[in-house]
């Protein structure tokens, strides 16, 4: 970026250092899908020893200047000054992956785009001017080429790594695009919406979490988001053949991936009523 | 683009008046997105800022309409590192509203669960974001190469609290398992007997923790704070109590929003917090301080051992109290493992009713106020939640300002440098500063001492 040109400071790479260079970049999010970078406690500085940890504020103080070979990007757009900032880190960029909720669907924070967001800010701030803020949340796909989409709120560690190995390998990442509902099955756990009646997403929801919390006996509430092909629809019906009402369906898919095309219009649909 | 870091500080000649002023853009090593800018005129400090530029997110507001069993959920979202801090205030006050209290063993599990959390996030700053300021790295990754056992013990530990986490709540970061009432299902035997030999070992890294932070040196500074913590019948605070202060006020959690206000600034989309108008601190400071008779056997000797005193007010020292508590985190993670024998279900049934509810309890970086006004159905009407940083963010400051005048004449990049150690000695998040709602309106420019 400009201006960091001038800083020198230790940790600086060698000039004939041709290790792959990482950036880690902050929007609208809650730090949590970063976190998961430095939760790979054991591959951690391994991983320092084959990228170079070339922008990443969170840990540390170093920096180097760009082109970064592999940028990842966590938050959404929520501010013109951030919707100035991700064309900057596209162009910095030779390879961008989005990580998370936040990156790849605007994150709980799009619950504002079903609403009025000057409401939203007199009823949090005392002095709504201050505050600078667009009236959607978007993802990063909104605003720029994303190579690629890492799903969840939060992301896996698992699926992180592989999207790591697989920029160092310059292949594509291999990440399953099924539902819940399979890896649930190939788990062997009971089924909680048949077996119990418990509303749960899995039918709908992207894979990736390992059907977590069929295995913790509560329906999936879809982190993860939705699935390639989906049907929202049926599972919203089979939902309030279970007694669920309405209001409750309009919320079962308003939550950290509310703006995902399949669950924004499904729960659009249900809010307008039968 | 403003995003950046412009060097470690510009030199200003206005004039012929000597103008100094100290500026990080963007603070590393904290979590979320704040700049730090201090500014020096004719040998006094004239302004000190934090600026706050990490975007609103408004969850106050998205709260309103939701069902009350979904705040845990959604509330965990403000913040990735200490999600569970979030998740336990919710619960606390929405079973507040509810009239509904829980049995022993899941405030037991609550607190094992919550453990992990200041086991994961104690480690986290100690080693890998405060440390590195002592030791004089850009980060951990860097002092590693000269400290890897260290690097590595932080990491192992960091590892047992995301174990704690991940068996109790199913995944270490916005856990699963936790719900209003208690939690989904209870641990499995096999799964709590593999948990303690971690636990166990996590204990010894973090008493060796304490003694590696006792060997720093610190500047000499002390500051006349203003403590504030919750303090439990028994235990160390963490996941219960009512609130005390170092001016020996002592008053229940529903008395908080009688006593505090936030005051909106316009540099920060963070509310700083203020008690009965005047500034006042959260987090190890404070609870090591106000609950020093409450230390675990082992985390009283060790910080014997690191000469902490019956109270702490130098905050370069918050590193040693951090490394106390991972003694206390770990040495009760390990009691509540031994002595688990559930009797009751994994929640308790909370039946909505119209009400408003209050809940507090420790995160890692202080104390975390929730309170839910619910609608008969359990309906979320109005939500007001005041994260620890935002309480500390207006001390942040006043200890920046008495930090540097002392030592204006230093060079201008070590001393900024220093400066943000000094931010760090509060853990500050940032992204959980930025959410909140106003718990007094303020008109015109004074705040109500409430």
């Amino acid at each position: 970026m400009s201006g960091q040109v001038e800083v020198q400071v230790e940790g600086q790479v060698e000039p004939q250092d041709r290790r792959p260079s990482l950036a880690v970049w902050k929007f609208a999010s809650c730090d949590g899908c970063q976190l998961t970078l430095l939760n790979c406690e054991e591959e951690l500085l391994a991983l320092a020893t084959r990228v170079d940890i070339a922008y990443f504020p969170e840990a540390t103080r170093a920096v180097v200047e760009g082109p970064y070979d592999l940028s990842l990007v966590e938050g959404s757009v929520t501010t013109p000054h951030d919707a100035e900032r991700i064309l900057e880190v596209r162009r910095q960029s030779r390879r961008l992956v989005t990580i998370g909720a936040c990156a790849t669907a605007g994150g709980i924070q799009a619950l504002r785009n079903f609403a009025d967001v000057a409401e939203f800010t007199a009823a949090v701030y005392a002095h709504p001017d201050y505050i600078r803020t667009l009236s959607t949340s978007t993802p990063i796909s909104a605003h720029v080429k994303v190579d690629f989409e890492l799903r969840g709120c939060p992301i896996d560690r698992g699926q992180l790594l592989e999207v790591l190995a697989a920029a160092l390998q310059n292949r594509k990442p291999r990440i399953s695009a099924e539902s819940v509902c399979v890896e649930c099955k190939r788990r062997g756990n009971p089924c909680v919406l048949v077996a119990d009646g418990t509303p749960c997403l899995g039918p709908v929801t992207h894979a990736g979490c390992g059907a977590l919390c069929p295995s913790y006996r509560r329906g999936c509430y879809g982190c993860f988001g939705p699935a390639d092909t989906t049907n929202a629809s049926s599972l919203s019906g089979r939902l309030v053949d279970l007694g669920m009402p309405g209001r409750d369906v309009v919320r079962v898919f308003r939550t950290f991936n509310a703006a995902a095309p399949p669950f924004a219009t499904e729960s659009t649909r249900q809010e307008a009523g039968p | 683009m403003s995003h950046r870091r412009d060097g470690w500080m510009d030199g200003l000649a206005d004039g012929d008046v000597e103008a100094l002023e100290l500026r990080a853009a963007t603070l590393a090593r904290v979590e979320g997105e704040g700049g730090m800018r201090v500014l020096v005129r004719d040998g006094q400090v004239s302004d000190v800022r934090l600026d706050i530029y990490e975007p609103p997110r408004f969850f106050e507001a998205l709260l309103r309409g939701r069902a009350a069993t979904e705040a845990p959920d959604i509330t965990s979202r403000i913040c990735g590192i200490c999600p569970v801090a979030y998740q336990m205030s919710a619960c606390l006050a929405v079973e507040d509203a509810c009239g509904v209290e829980i049995p022993e063993h899941i405030r037991l599990l609550r607190r094992l669960l919550y453990c992990g959390e200041w086991l994961e996030s104690h480690a986290l700053h100690v080693y890998l974001l405060h440390a590195p300021d002592f030791l004089g790295y850009p980060g951990a990754i860097e002092m590693a190469r000269d400290h890897r056992d260290a690097v590595n013990r932080g990491l192992r530990l960091k590892q047992a609290g995301n174990a704690v986490l991940a068996t109790i709540g199913g995944r270490a970061v916005h856990p699963v398992n936790v719900r209003v009432g208690g939690f989904h299902r209870l641990p499995r035997t096999g799964e709590l007997r593999e948990l303690r030999a971690v636990v166990a070992t996590a204990l010894d890294d973090a008493l060796a923790t304490v003694e590696m932070a006792a060997g720093f040196d610190y500047p000499d500074f002390e500051q006349p704070y203003e403590y504030v913590s919750l303090r439990h019948e028994r235990d160390y605070p963490i996941e219960a109590g009512s609130f005390v202060t170092s001016s020996g006020e002592a008053f229940p959690v529903a008395g908080f929003p009688d006593r505090v206000t936030e005051e909106h600034v316009e540099h920060s989309n963070a509310l700083h917090a203020r008690m009965g108008g005047g500034t006042y601190v959260v987090g190890p400071l404070a609870r090591y301080s106000l609950n020093a008779d409450r230390l675990t056997p082992l985390a009283r000797q060790a910080a014997d051992r690191a000469q902490l005193g019956p109270t702490c007010r130098n905050p370069f020292r918050s590193i040693v109290v951090r490394a106390v508590e991972l003694v206390v985190a770990a040495e009760e993670a390990l009691r509540i493992l031994d002595g688990w024998a559930p009797e009751g279900p994994a929640a308790v049934p909370v039946p909505p009713r119209a009400g408003t509810g209050h809940g507090a309890t420790e995160a890692p970086r202080g104390a975390l106020y929730h309170r839910y006004e619910l609608a008969p159905d359990g309906t979320i009407v109005q939500a007001a939640i005041v994260p620890p940083t935002s309480q500390n963010l207006a001390s942040i400051e006043a200890d920046l300002r008495g930090f540097v005048q002392p030592r204006i004449g230093l060079d201008a990049e070590e001393l900024t440098r220093q400066c943000e150690q000094a931010i760090r000695n509060y853990d500050p998040c940032i992204s959980c500063a930025t959410h909140f709602l106003t718990l007094t309106v303020e008109t015109d420019d004074t705040v109500g001492p409430g």
